[in-house]
């Protein structure tokens, strides 16, 4: 079953540069992506689109059916409902605990405190920081930090998890540490999204693999099928 | 009960945040205290100028008097006409008939003197005093129309009236009041474009996290209400000094002045209930306009 269908979409920013040319590409649910290629070859671009923080200039993005390019500023909110986003520099709350900072994604909602005690602690031991829930960002590795930001993009149950290179500021050692999280999370049914630099990780990790040049598609390879020396 | 959490955590993380920028909160609580000490004075001036023209213009009469030779019927017909007239006060009161006969007993009753020399006038023919009218009007600015209105009634000889000296006043008092109207609205904005600049520079330092909520799934709405709240609060703080300034302040003026000014030609406008809808006052615009500056900056800094 196809969760993203890409259909001919095209970028080209204000500054008249033209990030995505004409792509098409189709993610299924459950499916473990990485998309890797050149420094500005638009992988940005193209994950943004998807959590709706560009537009496609033309051609369509559905995302479980609906068309995401359509969404107006004002309605962005439903679709990140939907997913969840990982940065390569966290974006955590420095002055909120551990605890407060994966919370704070499910109490805009409403939910009941009680419920996201529950919630918040289960993500927390998903992602191997059970014990440190009470510290402070500063007080953590980057590879722990970035696993607080992995709790905190999972929280409300999102069936996408996009991430942009999760693991770009992290050792060899701390970045497989992530990588086997976001493995696990996929292993729980959701779709996971990896923009990367990091070929030798992707080659260990044996998944599908797309290759984007100039904003193009140069190249994919099925699970299993990519060797660290293609590129 | 779901927006009632999200109403309450609202509250909570707003009031936290005052506190952890309170440098800026400073900012924007300092700005809302000046503004409102300003009204605050603004506002006293005004009441005791509206309190003076009351009065004044309560005391104010107009004395109508009329030709010799008018006759009892005629002098009893006018009365009707200057109820007429527009701006002559409503109540039975405001147009009192003063009889030649009855103003020349009370003339013989106050001294000998005049008792001696009034004595032989006793019929209305002979009666050299003028009957008159004593007349209240409604809205003392507008006396002269009414006295030329007065005038022109047959059988009216002459009208007297305070010389102009006490309208002139009340008109430049009526100025004053409607200056200080008009500045406390020109404060208001001013504030309300004032704090919206500080709380931008507070929301600027904090694009950061609106970036994370944005993220996160956070609606406009989600985003705009804890800095609503924000802006609530420092309203609120806001106008603690300018309350303990008009509570302590105006009471002790009035007691150390023993409620009047100049002679007993001016009174106070007494401190209690006043001082209460002062302050009342003063902390809803506070409030309002924490909440309005707040509103304002963060709009700006949110796609809409
Ligand atoms: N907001 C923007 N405005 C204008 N041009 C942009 C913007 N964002 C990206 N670009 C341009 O679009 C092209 C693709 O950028 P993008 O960030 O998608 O690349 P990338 O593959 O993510 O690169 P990197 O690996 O360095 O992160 C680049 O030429 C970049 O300069
Ligand atoms: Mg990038």
């Amino acid at each position: 079953m196809e969760l993203i269908t890409i259909k001919n979409a095209s970028k080209t920013y204000k500054t008249g540069v033209t990030a995505i040319h004409d792509l098409s590409i189709n993610f299924k649910k459950g499916e473990f992506v990485f998309i890797i290629g050149a420094t500005g070859c638009g992988k940005s671009t193209l994950i943004k689109m998807l959590y709706r923080e560009e537009r496609p200039t033309s051609g369509q993005i559905f995302i479980g059916g609906i068309d995401v390019a359509k969404i107006t500023n004002r309605k962005v909110y439903k679709i990140r409902r939907k997913l969840g986003v990982v940065f390569q520099d966290f974006k955590l709350l420095p002055k909120s605990t551990v605890y407060e900072n994966v919370a704070f994604a499910l109490e805009i909602f409403g939910v009941p405190s009680d419920e996201i005690y529950a919630k918040v602690v289960k993500v927390l031991e998903l992602v191997g920081l059970k014990n440190k829930a009470k510290q402070y960002p500063h007080q953590l590795s980057g590879g722990e930090q970035q696993r607080v930001a992995i709790a905190r993009a999972i929280v409300n149950g999102p069936k996408i998890l996009i991430c942009d290179e999760p693991t770009g500021n992290l050792d060899e050692k701390t970045s497989m540490g992530i990588m086997n999280v976001l493995e696990a999370i996929n292993k729980l049914g959701t779709t996971v999204i990896v923009v990367t630099h990091d070929t030798e990780i992707v080659d260990k990790m044996k998944k599908r693999v797309v290759v984007l040049d100039e904003g193009r598609i140069l190249k994919e390879y099925a699970e299993g099928e990519y060797r660290h020396e293609a590129i | 009960m779901r927006l009632f959490r999200i109403l309450s955590r609202n509250i909570r993380d707003s009031f936290k945040s005052v506190f952890r920028n309170f440098s800026l909160s400073i900012a924007s609580i300092s700005c809302i205290t000046i503004t409102l000490i300003v009204v605050a004075i603004a506002i006293i001036l005004s009441a005791n100028v509206n309190e003076f023209t009351r009065r004044v213009e309560k005391d104010v009469t107009i004395v109508v008097f009329l030709d010799e030779d008018v006759s009892e019927e005629r002098f009893k017909a006018i009365e009707g006409e200057i109820r007429q007239i527009d701006n002559v006060g409503p109540k039975d009161s405001d147009v009192v008939a003063k009889d030649k006969m009855e103003i020349r007993k009370e003339l013989m009753d106050s001294s000998d003197t005049y008792a001696s020399v009034l004595d032989k006038y006793d019929t209305r023919d002979t009666n050299f005093i003028k009957d008159a009218y004593h007349v209240k009007v409604v809205d003392i600015t507008k006396m002269e129309k009414t006295v030329s209105a007065l005038k022109k009634i047959d059988g009216v000889n002459t009208v007297k009236y305070g010389e102009g000296m006490i309208e002139r006043l009340v008109t430049i008092f009526d100025v004053v009041r409607k200056a200080t109207y008009v500045v406390v609205i020109a404060l208001i904005l001013v504030t309300a474009f004032l704090i919206s600049n500080t709380i931008k520079i507070t929301i600027f330092s904090r694009k950061r996290e609106i970036d994370i909520m944005r993220l996160v799934g956070a609606s406009n709405m989600n985003i705009k209400i804890p800095f609503i709240f924000e802006g609530l609060f420092l309203g609120i703080m806001g106008s603690i000094i300018p309350i303990i300034i008009v509570t302590y302040g105006y009471s002790s003026l009035y007691n150390y002045f023993d409620g009047e000014l100049f002679g007993n030609f001016v009174t106070l406008v007494k401190p209690n209930p006043f001082i209460f809808s002062i302050s009342g006052f003063l902390i809803i615009i506070g409030m309002i306009v924490g909440m309005v500056g707040s509103w304002r900056a963060v709009r700006k800094h949110l796609k809409i």
